[in-house]
């Protein structure tokens, strides 16, 4: 038996353009580092960051490394839109076949699991704690754990670009093509402990959202007083809850079949591959609806606050979202109408489908009527929410004319179908994700971005991305099928995959000016300082503290009379009492949740190489991590009242810098 | 006793509530593993079926093992609300001897038809076979390992608030897993063999 499984020298050995990403992923990461030294910040990243329990630092990384993949996932986007460009007819564009579904694989993956998760477990850590004025979320500890969870998921995926190789079966890695007999490199491996291990971390941080909501909301704040982000995440922490499981459970069988031989979804031996596609679907379907409710919950925070006015219909924005959790669970199979369920069966999901578009067109009309004679502010978040309404009314048009399960067998697994996801993704999701990180951005960081920047990026993402997709739409329409490499010059495709490349480049600048604008906001930050805590005449809890706000988040615990609690507060101020204050406690920093997700990282690892006696040496020591962990005692801070109102009285004064 | 941090107080009702979900998210995983059992149980592809393998006799005595080291796990948490930590140690020893009993039976199974040339390479019937129910052991044997660090525990630091409120938390999750097991006894166990 070999010492290192299947891992020999030939897995670092690339063509030229897998050569470049491979330096790429290297370099990058030696550049981080030579610059960690240079600046001899090592003891202050370890400190302030790395080992921190404070869910508003733990969120600022998760947000760091979904922008980094998100750079790693355009790259992808744009060689696959170059390959298509080029490639009709004699011209074999840049990448070979099987480099092709790597890239489009690995971008999938990439963009959902380690962008858009990221960003809204981002979001969700900064915000939610402070929008029902609570001091910290239910478990730190658990919550350090599964962002670490997530950035080893992210970990594996790029070492998988130098050491290795990526799964060519797709973003869901349908079987049999998953399966041993048809993928039996580490690609597909990658791929199931990456998410294996992420999806454990979203999982946890499910949990521990879920009960951070319901237990420990500010004194007066009902369900129906919550404000709508945290409805929201609420509803959306109700779908992780009830779907990942599903998805641990899949990758688990899929990687039974793939290590020890057993016939779940094989072609043969009595497996069956369309269990496989309908447990994915029933974890996948709702998974989009993680994503995409946080991002209406940003939409209803921004509008409401650009507009001054109340938002529009609360009571039927909550009963819209409570149908769309419940009505996420029963439309999975429309991903497969052509896959053989019978008429009826294909009936219902089709018309459950079109159901679904109701509680959304309830959401789309409340945000406008929210608008109607408002006093609105057209800032950069405003203007993303704008965005959204056009490119998600667009796709989900499309999407409705889809869940006809007749034309579905026409565009089925087309470029339309891509379009159409593309628009709900990346015009819904990622607009709304945008948003809210410009939104918040002052709270968490004390100073507010640039503004014409962000208008610039902006335009530039609006645009590019309706030429991108636009096209795209067009194309499915005409036959282009998903995933393809090369096509015949006759079909007369060609200038609509040149104008959608074109419209990756736009987007890309848009990204340019994103990262610019970060760049300026950090040189400019002392004139745009927000002293006041509320920079944007903000109307719940978060804006009530100060920007940045303490560690411990609020000082006193705020009493809630009101469902937009800071402004009816801000409209009839209480007469101040002198502040009476209590201890609290805070977690201490512990490197622990690191240490424990490093041990997964060991345990995936060998099991992508059968690297058998490592995998064992990771298990035990993860074990043997915890019940160290908890026995840990006195992993809790006091802040006693006295150094509390030495804090508050310090930070009146001065207003808190970073 | 030393004073507690403010915030302990709060922190059973956060935990026993995050805890319950967490068994739920269990619960869904067991569900996606009893509905494949479901599709495949069928698919032997030439190889046994459940009721030419399962011995009901054996089962059913795996099944009275393990129900009854859930009463001696009640009793064990009875003590511990109580206060009787050397009561609380020899329940929770009773506990872990039945839980290794019913595992050690479980092996017993899984090797006797591994050398019968009927593995989880067999057929897909047997592949979901052996994962539902190894699920299921690989639970009971994670909880093993929670009873020996907890009653180490147990014995060094006595029944402070933190160790009584995760022997109940424990206590829950071995209830739980005899729930499961209880679903595995009738719909892989008896619907097969009958």
């Amino acid at each position: 038996m070999n010492l290192f499984g299947r891992l020999t020298l030939d897995a670092v050995q690339h063509d030229a353009i897998q050569t470049f990403g491979q330096l790429s992923v290297v370099m990058g990461g030696l550049t981080v580092v030579a610059l960690l030294f240079y600046s001899k910040r090592w003891k202050w990243l370890w400190r302030e960051w790395l080992t921190s329990l404070d869910p508003k630092k733990i969120g600022v990384m998760y947000i760091v490394v979904a922008f980094v993949m998100l750079l790693r996932g355009v790259m992808d986007a744009a060689m696959m839109r170059t390959q298509q460009a080029l490639a009709a007819g004699d011209a074999q564009g840049i990448l070979s076949s099987e480099h092709f579904q790597q890239v489009f694989s690995a971008h999938g993956t990439i963009m959902i699991f380690f962008v858009a998760m990221g960003l809204m477990f981002g979001l969700i850590n900064l915000i939610v704690p402070l929008q029902i004025g609570a001091r910290d979320v239910a478990f730190p500890f658990l919550n350090s754990v599964s962002f670490w969870l997530f950035a080893v998921g992210m970990g594996l995926v790029n070492l998988s670009l130098v050491v290795g190789e990526f799964a060519a079966a797709g973003w869901l890695a349908y079987p049999p093509l998953s399966g041993l007999e048809y993928s039996p490199g580490v690609g597909v491996d990658y791929w199931i402990w990456s998410l294996q291990i992420a999806g454990v971390g979203s999982l946890l941080a499910g949990i521990n959202f879920l009960v951070t909501i319901l237990k420990m909301r500010a004194p007066g704040m009902t369900l129906m007083k919550m404000p709508l982000f945290t409805w929201s995440v609420l509803c959306s922490m109700i779908l992780v809850v009830f779907a990942f499981p599903i998805l641990t459970g899949t990758l688990g069988m899929l990687s039974l079949d793939r290590l020890m031989g057993m016939h779940f979804f094989t072609s043969d031996f009595g497996g069956n591959a369309m269990m496989y596609i309908n447990l994915i679907w029933a974890w996948g379907h709702p998974e989009v609806y993680i994503l995409i409710l946080p991002a209406f919950g940003i939409f209803s925070e921004v509008v409401a606050t650009f507009s001054s006015k109340r938002l529009f219909g609360y009571v039927s924005m909550v009963w819209a979202l409570g149908a769309i959790t419940f009505l996420s669970f029963i439309v999975w199979l429309h991903h497969f109408f052509t896959m053989g369920a019978g008429a009826n069966v294909n009936a219902f999901f089709g018309i459950m489908t079109m159901v679904i578009a109701i509680p959304t067109g309830v959401k789309i009309f409340n945000w406008l009527f929210t608008m109607y004679r408002g006093r609105i502010r057209f800032t950069t978040p405003m203007l993303w929410f704008l965005g959204f309404v056009v490119t998600f009314t667009i796709g989900g048009m499309a999407g409705v004319l889809m869940s006809v399960p007749a034309i579905d067998f026409q565009v089925h697994n087309s470029l339309f179908l891509v379009a159409h996801f593309h628009s709900m993704v990346v015009g819904g999701v990622l607009f709304g994700f945008f948003a809210g990180i410009t939104y918040w951005f002052p709270k968490i960081f004390g100073f507010k971005l640039h503004e014409k920047l962000g208008i610039y990026a902006f335009w530039c993402w609006i645009v590019g991305f309706l030429a991108a997709f636009m096209p795209l739409y067009i194309l499915g329409l005409m036959g282009a099928t998903r995933r393809l490499d090369h096509y015949d010059a006759s079909l007369g495709w060609q200038w609509l995959f040149i104008v959608a490349g074109v419209g990756v480049a736009i987007i890309l600048l848009g990204i340019g000016f994103q990262i610019l604008q970060m760049i300026v906001s950090v040189l400019q930050r002392h004139k745009n300082r927000d002293r006041t805590g509320d920079p944007w005449g903000g109307r719940t809890l978060e804006w009530a503290t100060s920007s940045p706000p303490p560690e411990y988040n609020f000082a006193i615990t705020a009493q809630v009379h009101d469902r937009d609690a800071f402004w009816a507060a801000k409209q009839a101020p209480l007469a101040v009492a002198k502040p009476v204050y209590h201890d609290i406690a805070v977690p201490r920093n512990t490197a622990m949740g690191m240490y424990i997700a490093g041990a997964t990282f060991v345990i995936g690892f060998a099991l992508i190489w059968h690297i058998w006696w490592l995998a064992a040496l990771g298990l035990a020591s993860m074990l043997l991590l915890i019940v160290v962990r908890l026995s840990a005692e006195n992993t809790e801070r006091i802040i006693t009242t006295d150094e509390l109102a030495a804090l508050e009285a310090g930070a009146d004064k001065s207003g808190r810098t970073t | 006793m030393t004073k507690q941090a403010p915030s302990v107080h709060k922190d059973d009702a956060k935990t026993l509530f995050g805890f319950w979900i967490y068994l739920m998210t269990d619960c869904i995983l067991f569900a996606s593993l009893f509905a494949t059992y479901a599709v495949l149980h069928n698919n032997t592809f030439g190889g046994p079926s459940g009721q030419e393998l399962f011995s009901l006799p054996f089962v059913l005595s795996e099944t009275i093992i393990l129900l009854v080291s859930s009463f001696t796990c009640g009793l064990g948490l009875l003590a511990a609300h109580r206060g009787e930590k050397h009561q609380v140690i020899g329940w929770f020893i009773i506990t872990f001897l039945l839980g290794s009993a019913f595992l050690a039976l479980e092996l017993t199974e899984f090797t006797h038809l591994v050398n019968e040339g009927y593995s989880w390479q067999r057929s897909g019937f047997l592949s979901a076979f052996f994962t539902l129910v190894g699920t299921h052991g690989l639970h009971i044997a994670t909880g093993l390992f929670w009873i020996v660090v907890m009653m180490i525990r147990v014995a060094k630091t006595g029944l402070t608030v933190v160790n009584k409120r995760r022997l109940t938390v424990l206590s829950l999750f071995w209830h739980f897993l005899d729930i499961v097991w209880i679903f595995i006894f009738t719909i892989v166990y008896l619907m097969g063999a009958l």
